[in-house]
């Protein structure tokens, strides 16, 4: 091919020639291009200057982002990612090379601020941000809460209504910050540290307890300050237990991720921690009436067992009564055997024996008596007067006072006198009166 | 700002009916604990209907010292 051409029509370029005619082509020709493929050997410089290379299958396309460039990026640039990037071809003509001069880039299929939040967050999850064991338990009823928010937005109107619907126990300390735009960040993240640094100034009991930080909703740009690493760590760092309230339901931001708990609103992280006062108040009840029904329960077993001891007290005394009845019973009958009227009658029939046996006796004694007095009165009759009279003596008797005269000096002439004989009487008039003797 | 902690008040019955739950205790601590149980039920029920809420906003001076001024509801109005 070298042999058939001629000196002449032979246009030879120099090599700085011929590559300036080809960075001309290659300049204007893409001088705006977007260009697809995965990074590969990705590499930034002190300068700032990132060199990496875009490849796919079969070819590479060396590619660089300039320091002033990489400011706008969002997400971490690592080998192996898919990204559309957008600039123009340059080339280099002391090496002969060219390469893609990036403006901007993003990757493949996600947002670039997705992914940069999908790198933040596995950053901080491997050095254990989102551990749960660091995670703290809420105060119950907290005194004190502290929220970190704008003074002027949504989320802290939000707040307020929840408050007055419910317990109001509770002193309420904002710290006002911007929630988005140039050193939203930065404010929040001092606001979560000077809270704690409050605290070690307050006396213990009038600490701040819990923190509430957040903002009402909003785009995924207006929420980013709560997706940045300053903040995450201010929450991690805080001894103060913090709620993340940003009004953003559906996605998690990376303040959600690490606080210790995460609510979806800034109203639903009040509701948390201020509780409904009919909550209180039903808790209340029924701890009341639990004491109530627990202290009858027990004055109940008490009344039991009071019960349970008469009862038994109760069964006792009636065994100790039948005891005594049955004692009684063989007294009674023992006394029964021992009736005075028994003997009464027992003394009647011996009695009435004995006034029978006198009975006998006292007539077999007045039969002997009798008989005796029989005998006496036969031996008697023999010794009377009159019998002596039969054999011839008389009686004289004084009339008319019918005395025996013994003594013939008491008789004088004339008197009557009376003599008795053995049979009949005389009755005479003395004559003459003898004294002798 | 309050006398009576309802939080520590609200404990306090809570621990009360726990040692009547578990039962062993005598019939005069027993009827002690109630009485204290009721007295705290009314301070509750009392701290209930009084509660007051007070709300500061945190202010950082020049110097770094921290100073709680009361917050203006009105301002967060739109």
């Amino acid at each position: 091919m070298f042999e058939n051409t001629t000196e002449k029509s032979r246009h030879i370029y120099t090599v700085s020639e011929i590559t300036q005619d080809i960075k001309l082509i290659l300049e204007n020709t893409f001088s705006e291009v977007w260009v697809e493929g995965e990074i590969s050997n990705f590499r930034q410089y002190p300068s700032g200057h990132c060199y990496f290379s875009l490849k796919d299958q079969a070819a590479l396309l060396p590619a660089v982002i300039f320091n002033r460039a990489t400011k706008d990026i969002k997400f971490k640039i690592e080998d192996g990612l898919k990204a559309i990037a957008f600039g123009k071809i340059e080339v280099y003509p002391p090496r002969g090379q060219y390469q893609l001069v990036v403006e901007k880039i993003e990757p493949k299929g996600i947002g670039s601020l997705q992914l940069a939040l999908e790198q933040l967050k596995q950053r901080l999850e491997k050095a254990g941000l989102f551990s749960a064991a660091h995670k703290r338990p809420l105060p119950y009823l907290p005194n004190r809460i502290g929220i970190v928010t704008s003074a002027q937005g949504a989320a802290i109107k939000d707040i307020f209504k929840v408050l007055d619907r419910r317990f109001k126990d509770v002193h309420i300390i904002v710290n006002s910050v911007r929630v988005q735009g140039e050193g939203a960040k930065d404010e929040i993240a001092q606001a979560i540290k000077d809270f704690n640094l409050l605290n070690e100034q307050l006396p213990r009991n009038e600490r701040i307890e819990v923190m509430i930080v957040g903002r009402g909703g909003g785009s995924i740009e207006d929420l980013w300050a709560f997706n940045e690493e300053v903040v995450a760590y201010a929450i991690y760092n805080s001894s103060i237990p913090v709620i993340s309230a940003v009004g953003h339901e559906r996605d998690w931001t990376v303040a959600d991720l690490v606080a210790d708990l995460r609510a979806p609103t800034p109203s639903a992280a009040a509701e948390l921690i201020l509780p409904k006062k009919e909550d209180l108040s039903e808790k209340l009840q029924f701890l009341t009436s639990n004491l109530r029904r627990l202290f009858l329960d027990k004055a109940l077993n008490f009344q039991e067992a009071i019960d349970e001891l008469q009862h038994r007290l109760n069964l006792n005394i009636t065994h100790e009564l039948e005891l005594n009845m049955n004692r009684l019973g063989t007294a009674g009958k023992k006394l029964a055997l021992l009736n005075p009227a028994v003997l009464i009658q027992q003394y009647k029939i011996k009695t009435a024996d004995l006034a029978k046996q006198i009975y006998i006796r006292t007539l077999h004694f007045v039969k002997l008596k009798e008989s005796g007095f029989i005998k006496a009165a036969e031996k008697l009759s023999t010794l009377s007067p009159l019998n002596i009279l039969s054999r011839g003596y008389s009686i004289t008797f004084k009339m008319p006072e019918a005395e025996v005269v013994k003594d013939a000096g008491n008789i004088r002439t004339g008197d009557i006198v009376k003599t008795k004989l053995h049979k009949g009487d005389i009755l005479s008039q003395v004559m003459e009166v003898t004294k002798n003797g | 700002m309050a006398e009576v902690k309802f939080e520590e008040t609200l404990k306090r019955l809570e621990k009360i009916v726990d040692d009547l739950e578990k039962g062993d205790l005598s019939l005069d601590e027993a009827l002690k604990r109630y009485q204290e149980g009721i007295e705290l039920s009314r301070l509750c029920a009392q701290r209930l209907d009084t509660a007051k809420k007070k709300i500061d906003i945190l202010v950082k001076g020049k110097k770094g010292e921290f100073e709680l001024k009361p917050f203006d509801e009105a301002k967060t109005e739109d």
